[in-house]
């Protein structure tokens, strides 16, 4: 056992440890950090984690394998390539996530703006948002993170790791910026009507 | 009877902006306010006559319409600095609809994606509590005869008084319990067994918070366990759905 202690240069070793990364993440409900795995490998510096994961995705992306290990919230996970999804679907009979067009529009809102109070919300959109903020926290994809210190202090309201999982973001950082998006508009007047159930 | 129904094409009155400005082609930084003033009211007209819900924001932006309207109508006032810009009436409105789409792409841009559940799949994710909450080891499911004990503790507890049943008290039902039961789980994810009857004063409604309970056990929509043998007793949720209107009140 005391071999695994100390970080090998030696192909063994490093295989070794690829090993134990792979099954962490395998064992993991929720995307596995690089901090979590420091916390069984101890002795192992997040630099040389992130190596190895790094090199553990590269194994799989390059080898004929139905599932691969993304980044995302932070976090490293095992997942299904999308050109399967359709027979992946009918095993698992799941609903994906029905998101409607308001629901959409308020979770882009509540990502760009957080934390963003139900009112802020409701200025840009023009409408009463509380049906689609309570659909969006059901669905765990908001939570509420705070309060506004004004009068009333109303809920403060952001996304939850739940939601960089679900959009497969590494970060919220991995959105376009509304500077990106402005640019996109300015090209194209988007489709309005479209997406509509 | 009426009936009111909702359109959810436009939801609120800058999809309805936003829709009539694409559908006439004209530019959203010089848009043509009598126009689309006039195609905004015939609108909320003919939804008024089909008895579709006109939300109040439908009205509020008429008037703000009509307002910008009339400003464009009046002459510009003179004298008022070198500044020869009036400020445009249109210009906050403007500002507001770009705002509106530049998120509404956005929205675009997210369901684009590689979404889980749909293009991606991941394990099952499980809802045991344990992980992150450094409980360790296996859960114990709590029999009927823990539940039944737990009951007991609580009754003894809360001192009862012996003519209980003589009070008249309003009926909650079971059917309302498992609604509130399943409500709270919603916010909190777990509750424990025993604190669900601590606002309860009367027999009545311990016993419909405990058939409550049963309930939701046998339609499998919540696992009731202990994390040691005798141990308090902690309620999760399960994915099932309940079949509400099955459940006799």
């Amino acid at each position: 056992m005391e071999e695994d202690s100390r970080v090998e240069q030696t192909d063994p070793g490093k295989e070794r440890l690829k090993c134990i990364i792979e099954c962490l993440i395998f064992a993991s409900d929720i995307p596995l950090t690089v901090e979590r795995i420091k916390q069984v490998l101890e002795d192992l510096q997040p630099r040389h984690i992130r190596e190895l994961v790094e090199e553990l995705i590269e194994d799989y992306r390059t080898s004929p394998r139905g599932i691969y290990i993304r980044e995302v919230a932070h976090g490293f996970q095992y997942c299904t390539r999308p050109e399967f999804a359709p027979l992946v679907q009918q095993l698992r009979k799941s609903k994906p996530y029905h998101l409607t067009q308001p629901t959409l529009e308020t979770l882009a809102i509540i990502a760009y703006k957080q934390p963003v109070t139900k009112a802020e919300i409701e200025v840009v959109r023009g409408v009463d948002c509380t049906g689609v903020v309570k659909s969006l926290m059901d669905k765990k994809l908001v939570a509420i993170q705070g309060r506004k210190e004004v009068i009333g202090r109303p809920f403060l309201y952001g996304t939850t790791p739940k939601f960089l999982e679900v959009f497969g973001l590494e970060t919220l950082a991995s959105l376009p910026t509304i500077e990106e998006i402005k640019q996109l508009n300015d090209t194209a007047i988007p489709a309005a009507e479209e997406d509509t159930p | 009877m009426q009936y009111q129904v909702k359109l959810d094409i436009f939801e609120g009155p800058l999809d309805l902006l936003l829709y009539l400005i694409k559908k006439n082609e004209v530019d959203i930084y010089d848009i043509p306010i009598a126009l689309i003033t006039g195609q905004y009211l015939e609108y909320l007209d003919l939804m008024r006559e089909l008895n579709l819900d006109v939300a109040g924001e439908f009205l509020v932006m008429a008037s703000t319409l009509i307002k910008i309207k009339s400003q464009t109508l009046l002459p510009p006032i003179e004298g008022e600095g070198e500044g020869a810009d009036e400020a445009d009436p249109r210009a906050e409105l403007m500002e507001h609809l770009l705002e509106y789409q530049r998120y509404k792409e956005a929205a675009h841009q997210l369901v684009t994606r590689e979404l889980l559940e749909k293009d991606i799949f991941t394990r099952p994710q499980t809802d045991e509590p344990g992980e992150n909450k450094g409980e360790e080891g296996v859960l114990i499911e709590a029999s009927l005869f823990d539940l039944v004990d737990a009951l007991r503790k609580v009754i003894e507890r809360k001192d009862l008084p012996a003519n209980f049943m003589g009070v008249a008290v309003e009926k909650i039902t079971v059917r309302d319990k498992i609604i509130a039961i399943l409500q709270q789980l919603k916010e909190t994810q777990q509750i424990v067994f025993q604190s669900l009857f601590d606002p309860l004063v009367t027999k009545h409604e311990i016993i419909v918070a405990f058939l409550a309970v049963l309930e939701l056990m046998r339609l499998r929509a919540i696992r009731v366990f202990q994390i040691q043998p005798y141990g308090e007793i902690r309620i999760v949720a399960l994915a099932n759905e309940v079949p509400l209107e099955d459940i006799s009140s």
